[in-house]
């Protein structure tokens, strides 16, 4: 009895350490699995949200699927785990998820001392503020001793204490481990302010009970690049994550989308020959396969259809590309070519 | 080992002396527990390190850069993470000891009610302690949430009580007192009355076991604790000032401040926990001999004093184990003060603070010995008042 016992516990610390050596080799482990595991964020509009039928929508929730399809050519093979703001950080640490694809703002600490890094910037955001019309304010400035209801655990709650700190306004702050809670508890006349990124202020004021009555206003109180994020440690891994990224973009630069991949199969442009894997084995250096590009533009798109199908002109949000435009039509989205 | 001993006791082999196995097997499974504990350990670090997590406790003292609704002790986004562990913890401590006080007295006066001879008396509070303790704590604590913010006015239609309270869905808004000198006389009357009354509580309690002659106490506590004290205060002259609430753009400046995220918990929590210290309580009182309070009516005391003087004294033996079950049980629940925007230790510590230092090996660790250490002292104390009051056998 005691032998077994031992045996049990041995195995028990020996099997910690085991996972522990695995974490270096996410992209074996995944394909091993058949499943990617995706943090994603499980009441957002427009980046992360289950719909009626259960099937997940957004921007990072594509963005999975286009690593999906990277790997197993298939953009069902994720499983999405809805992280709150507390949360995902320590799910991507302690390995439930490969990726953390939540709207997560890149900043040097969460870079450097949390382990984590990110891989690039999928949506350039930056914080606002949403009032009720009836304060009959138009500027941030004008919310001195305004109650702001806000969520813990980001940077938004940072900002918020910033910006009054810097302005001398008083601020009364009221937090909320969840967005759903924070919005709920400004709906109902808790606060006179609700904040977080602009984008997820959008996709926040339609699910008010009368959006009409809320207006979000003209400051933006900071600096909020968001994007996926993965763990220390794994180069291959990361080099995965990055390039599908930068493939999304490449595309939409080369003009090769969900409805022409196939025919651009047969393109004699050479960037567009790289990218779909006719010329090269740039795949094969990433431990995909060569037509890893293809495979995420025919079943998900370039990274102009997402942004418009989740965020933009396709969706209930209408926002603009703005600072997410491609470098080319005066935004900031760019990406290393191919070659 | 002499020769004596041997013929009295057979030679057995070290290994089967039950005594030596005995202590090894304890040997062995403390080594055991030693080695999973420094495996997990170890194990943890060399983890964090190798992940580049930053570990250890330089986080205490840089700034949190976040503000906090609720502050017992000075505190700005420029203060430390330590000092916002701190807040945290008087948050918490605030909520669990004035719910432990009113859940005392609400479960009590529930408990006795249940037992009442008047049919209405008994069945309401019967309904209360099966409605309540059946329904969640966290659904409990949501609806009143949303019941006190939902049910009171916005701002601008404050609910103006008397003197310059407010109440809107931001608060209960109430005037500040400010004490200016001489306040001081009062306050020495006070202490002064405090000694006072339980100086002449003991006098009494000899008289009476000397004598059998009653004294009016509670009438004589009362004028040193509560008349002696005002009549100072009056004869300086009311040496204070109150900093009433002032209506501003957006909120009501000034003055105290109850946040609706304070009461939604502090009502959560007392109802819910109430329910169960009335069960405790009737379970008490029921386990008291019928033969004591016969006893006590032939002696002609009245059912009052009955209760006070021969029953509950019995019944607190059978009721303060289960009792500090229930008061280490409010102060676990209002970690759900998460659902309400309460901020207590576990919403600032365990959840801000966590995730902007990401370092949360140290942080849970922390706040689990703080709510350990917390449970701790209060089974502690309440050890000790059992061990007073308990039946002592001769």
């Amino acid at each position: 009895m005691k032998r077994v016992v031992i045996r049990i516990a041995l195995a028990a610390v020996l099997g910690i350490a085991a996972v522990s050596a695995a974490s270096a080799q996410t992209l074996n482990t995944i394909k091993q699995r058949g499943v990617l595991n995706c943090g994603s964020n499980g009441s957002l509009a427009g980046f992360g949200l289950p719909d009626a039928q259960g099937r997940w929508t957004g921007l990072d929730v594509d963005f999975c699927r286009a690593l999906a399809a990277a790997i197993f050519n298939d953009p069902n093979k994720v499983k999405f785990i809805p992280l709150t703001a507390q949360q995902r950080f320590t799910a991507l640490q302690s390995g439930d998820v490969d990726v953390l694809a939540r709207n997560t703002t890149w900043t040097s600490s969460r870079d450097t001392s949390l382990g984590l890094n990110f891989v690039g910037v999928n949506y350039y955001d930056g914080q606002g503020f949403m009032v009720r019309k009836s304060l009959k304010i138009n500027s941030a400035l004008e919310l001195n001793e305004a109650s702001v209801c806000v969520q813990q655990g980001t940077t938004t709650e940072l900002n918020l204490a910033d910006y009054f700190r810097a302005n001398k306004m008083k601020l009364k702050t009221v937090n909320f481990a969840t967005s759903d809670e924070a919005v709920k508890a400004y709906d109902s006349g808790r606060c006179d302010a609700y904040t977080t990124d602009a984008s997820g202020l959008a996709g926040e004021r339609l699910r008010l009970a009368n959006a009409n009555d809320h207006i979000i206003l003209p400051e933006i109180i900071s600096k909020e690049p968001l994007g996926p994020v993965v763990r220390h440690g794994d180069d291959q891994w990361l080099d995965v994550v990055k390039w599908v990224h930068f493939a999304m973009i490449n595309a939409e630069e080369l003009g090769v989308n969900k409805g022409n991949v196939d025919d651009q199969l047969k393109s004699a442009d050479p960037d567009v020959r790289r990218l779909l894997g006719t010329e090269g084995k740039h795949g094969e250096a990433l431990g995909l396969t060569n037509d890893w590009a293809f495979r995420v533009i025919k079943h998900v798109g370039n990274y102009g259809e997402i942004f418009e199908r989740n965020v933009g002109q396709g969706s209930p949000l209408k926002i603009s590309r703005g600072l997410n435009a491609l470098w080319n039509k005066g935004g900031l989205q760019f990406a290393p070519p191919i070659r | 080992m002499s020769a004596t001993e041997t013929t009295a006791k057979p030679q057995v082999p070290l290994i089967y002396n039950p005594k030596v196995r005995g202590i090894a097997y304890q040997v062995l499974l403390c080594g055991l527990i030693a080695f999973l504990a420094w495996g997990a350990i170890s194990n943890a670090i060399d983890n964090l390190s190798r992940a580049k997590v930053a570990s250890g406790f330089d986080f205490w003292d840089t700034t949190a850069g976040f503000d906090i609704s609720q502050t017992l002790i000075a505190y700005t986004n420029t203060s430390s993470y330590g000092r916002a562990f701190w807040v945290g913890l008087l948050n918490t401590l605030l909520v669990a000891s004035l719910g432990i006080v009113f859940a005392t007295i609400l479960g009590f006066t529930i408990g006795i009610a249940r037992l009442s001879k008047n049919w209405l008396v008994a069945h309401m509070a019967a309904g209360y302690v099966e409605t309540i303790r059946n329904i969640p704590l966290l659904l409990q604590l949501l609806f009143w949430y949303n019941a006190v913010l939902k049910a009171l006015p916005e701002l601008r239609d404050s609910l103006v009580l008397w003197g310059g309270v407010f109440l809107n869905n931001r608060g209960l808004f109430l005037p500040h007192p400010v004490f200016k000198a001489g306040a001081s006389a009062a306050l020495i009357a006070l202490v002064l009355g405090l000694v006072a009354a339980f100086a002449f509580r003991f006098w009494a309690r000899q008289r009476q076991m000397r004598t059998g002659q009653p004294a009016p106490v509670l009438w004589v506590a009362l004028f040193f604790v509560v008349l002696l004290p005002l009549a100072v205060f009056a004869l300086s002259g009311f040496p204070v000032e109150f900093d009433y609430p002032q209506k501003g753009r957006f909120n009501i400046g000034g003055g105290m401040e109850i946040l609706p995220e304070f009461v939604a918990l502090l009502f959560g929590l007392v109802i819910y926990t109430a329910a169960f210290i009335a069960e405790v309580v009737r379970a008490g009182i029921l386990a008291v001999a019928k033969g004591q309070t016969e006893a006590a009516y032939s002696l002609g005391l009245r059912s009052g004093p009955t209760l006070r003087l021969v029953v509950i004294p019995q019944a607190m033996r059978v009721i303060l184990p289960p009792l500090t079950s229930q008061y280490l049980n409010l102060t676990k629940n209002s970690t759900l003060a998460v659902a309400v925007g309460y901020p207590d230790l576990v919403q600032i510590f365990a959840g801000t603070v966590l995730n902007q230092t990401g370092q949360a090996v140290e942080v849970i660790a922390v706040t689990m010995a703080v709510y350990l250490t917390i449970s701790l002292i209060t089974s502690g104390l309440m050890n000790l008042y059992n061990s007073r009051t308990a039946l002592v056998e001769r």
